[in-house]
């Protein structure tokens, strides 16, 4: 349920950072700089070669944000590495101030921009649960009202009163996460903290933070790069892009934003795998050299076209039935599939290069990774591995097959499965 | 939709006391629970346990007694004239009050530093910190204090002194209190300034030791003022250190006799809340932005 009492705003909100060497001063460079300043010189501490900052060495994290969030929304605000997500909830969970504008705040807010804030070693499970509850601010009372179903939910009732430091990392983060979900603030800040545990536990959290927000009417804010978690989560979007709102409303719409505002440039067709370093013992006797995509610019394909694929192989032996493995990665890191190509025999000491096509119906618009693997199924059926570059080559497909129907991976995942034919 | 009202507002803009005394007095139960960590954590894993907090003070003042009373016979007493006092509680006065001033003064000083993981990921009043690291730094101050109450006990009890009651006690938990306004404030000034200059981290320990010297702990005030060259200099000398009338004072209040002045004790306290205000007023400004220098 959203209502309309507005429970955050933001309003004409600006970060600015100063660029460079701050705060690893000293008094001495300090006062060097300053006598510099009152003569008129060159800064001595700056780096010989450095670009000459002076006025200009800042660095806007947030540039002029607006945007309010009702009671009970629950938003998932995405954007690239560095585009100022984090910056955003550090400012509205006051963690630093912001440059310039205002925020408001309409109730208590939990920020877990990190599990198990103010843990300690030392102290048992039921004692950091207390710790933790009241730096996320709770008092004792409301944590032992709730302590029971803190530790029901944790799933460690078994070792809630042995120190944390003999806890698994795993065991760790969910007592931790069940504080988190526990908390009886009106606003909800996360980031990504979700990332880690199990899946398991991983989608009984959101459960419990979407079952949480319905009923009481919480509101939620979620930093994420997992596309999933914000589809499973959110019912609202926000892109940043280079600290600015590029996006806010649908769910699909922003992600699909978020997605599509990567350039051509980003999806190179060439790739060279012959100097690249590999793990195990990967391409010491047979390796991939070089894949390429053919006849395309970009690897941006419409869904009904063929990809033609030439690898180039390199071989101390001779490898009988060899083949060529591809296994396709979604967006949200989900291997979806894993093709098998035909036979073909890779000469010794010699580069093999074969043409592969491959068509593309099967998958739905978006993102893809496709991993390449050399192996070669041996006559008793084993398959053994050559090399695995665990380089993937990505791939972005526009245009549904369908035209006229919107393909939302959300909802009809990310293959389309050979028709129903009518008899 | 109307204009609605906020209960929290962050602004850019900064107010000169930016306190939130009653936001930090809801997170009393988060103060306790630092108190009870820093305990805990201390401790844990250690056979003697709190009896720690007891051997360190106790082994200094026998260190003290042993030199600067037999071997460098310094006087232990801060007005002239006939009176005895045992030195193990002479000194135990001074190491007392100096472990707690310094411990407290380091510990506030360090608390942008040592918090900034915590402070970093979550808000809580930041003035939380500093209350709690004064407040588990008087545990230890008062299992010594416990102690030394059972030693001045038995030497009161056995009258080979010239200690005896007074109504002078009743400034003890006035005297403790102003040791606290001090050292947080120090602490606080010198928090506030490191979060961008390391430098003068360096020097609180050094200083620390200095200020130790400065101070009446290891001797009695006569030292000073029976030396001629320095005579007279003495009230000025406990105006400038306020640390030197806390410590005379309550040998005063525990002993029954020695040095106090209303006016060094009053420019003390003057001096104590002008630091704590100081630090204050240097905490809050530095607390909204400080995670951005560190």
């Amino acid at each position: 349920m959203v209502s309309d009492e507005i429970m955050l705003k933001v309003e004409n909100v600006s970060k600015v950072y100063r660029l460079g060497e701050i705060g690893g001063t000293t008094l001495r460079d300090e006062l060097q700089r300053l006598k510099a300043k009152i003569r008129h010189k060159e800064d001595p501490t700056k780096k010989i070669g450095a670009k000459n900052y002076n006025k200009g060495e800042k660095f806007k994290a947030l540039d002029n944000i607006s945007f309010e969030v009702k009671k009970g929304e629950r938003i998932g605000i995405i954007g690239h590495n560095g585009a100022g997500k984090s910056t955003l909830l550090k400012l509205i969970s006051r963690v630093t101030g912001p440059t310039k504008g205002n925020i408001y705040l309409n109730g208590r807010v939990a920020s877990m921009l990190e599990v198990g804030t103010g843990f300690h070693p030392e102290l048992t499970g039921r004692e950091n649960v207390y710790m933790n509850g009241a730096i996320l601010g709770m008092t004792k009372k409301e944590i032992d009202a709730k302590m029971e179903e803190i530790i029901e939910f944790s799933e460690v009732r078994q070792f809630i009163d042995t120190p944390v430091k003999r806890y698994s990392s795993g065991m760790y983060v969910k007592l931790a996460f069940s504080v988190a979900a526990h908390l009886d603030s009106e606003i909800m800040i996360m980031d990504e903290v979700l990332a880690v545990g199990d899946v398991e536990f991983q989608n009984k959290c959101l459960t419990k933070m979407k079952d949480v927000s319905e009923q009481f009417d919480r509101t939620i804010l979620y930093v994420s790069h997992n596309m999933n978690t914000i589809r499973q989560l959110c019912d609202r979007v926000i892109v940043i892009n280079h600290g600015s709102i590029v996006f806010d409303g649908g769910v699909e719409e922003g992600i699909k934003c978020y997605l599509g505002n990567e350039k051509d440039e980003n999806f190179p067709v060439s790739f060279d795998f012959s100097a690249k370093k590999r793990a195990y013992n990967f391409g010491k006797i047979a390796r991939i050299t070089h894949i390429e995509l053919l006849d395309k610019e970009y690897a941006i394909f419409n869904s009904d076209s063929v990809l033609k694929i030439k690898a180039s192989f390199e071989s101390s032996q001779d490898i009988k039935n060899a083949c060529l493995m591809m296994v396709v990665v979604d967006s949200s890191n989900l291997k979806i599939g894993t093709s098998i190509s035909d036979y073909f025999d890779v000469n010794k000491n010699s580069v093999t290069a074969v043409t592969f096509t491959y068509d593309l119906k099967s998958l739905s618009q978006g993102n893809y990774r496709l991993m390449f693997s050399f192996v070669s199924i041996s006559d008793e059926q084993a398959i053994f591995y050559f090399d695995n570059p665990d380089t993937g080559i990505r791939i972005k497909l526009i245009n549904n097959y369908f035209a006229g129907f919107e393909w939302v991976h959300r909802y009809h995942g990310p293959i389309q499965l050979p028709h129903l034919i009518k008899e | 939709m109307s204009e609605q009202k906020f209960k929290t507002t962050i602004t850019s803009r900064h107010r000169l006391f930016d306190l939130h005394l009653r936001e930090t007095f809801r997170y009393r139960d988060l103060i306790w629970l630092f108190v009870k960590r820093d305990f805990v954590a201390l401790y844990k894993q250690t056979i003697l346990g709190p009896l720690w907090a007891i051997i360190q003070p106790v082994l200094t003042t026998f260190v003290f007694s042993f030199i600067f009373g037999t071997l460098a016979g310094l006087s232990t007493g801060d007005i002239p004239g006939e009176f005895n006092v045992p030195s193990f509680l002479f000194y135990m006065t001074g190491t007392m009050l100096f472990t707690y001033f310094s411990n407290n003064v380091t510990k506030v000083s360090k608390i942008f530093i040592d918090n900034r993981a915590t402070m970093g990921k979550v808000y809580y009043p930041r003035l939380v910190q500093p209350i709690a690291a004064s407040l588990s730094n008087l545990i230890p101050f008062l299992i010594n204090f416990g102690l030394f109450i059972i030693v001045w006990i038995v030497f009161l009890a056995t009258g080979t002194t010239s200690m005896h009651l007074s109504w002078w006690l009743l400034f003890i938990p006035l005297i403790i209190l102003q040791l606290m306004v001090l050292s947080i404030g120090l602490g606080m000034i010198i928090s506030a300034v490191t979060t961008k200059y390391r430098d003068l981290q360096m020097l609180v320990g050094f200083g620390m030791q200095l200020w130790q010297y400065a101070s009446p702990v290891a001797y009695g005030l006569t030292l000073i003022s029976t030396s001629s060259k320095f005579a007279g200099l003495v009230d000025l000398y406990t105006c400038l250190n306020p640390l030197t009338p806390i410590v005379t004072t309550f040998r005063h209040a525990m002993f029954g006799f020695g040095y106090f002045e209303v006016l060094p004790y009053l420019v003390g306290w003057g001096i104590s809340i002008f630091f704590f205000f100081i630090g204050l007023l240097l905490f809050s400004k530095t607390e909204k932005n400080f995670m951005d220098t560190i």
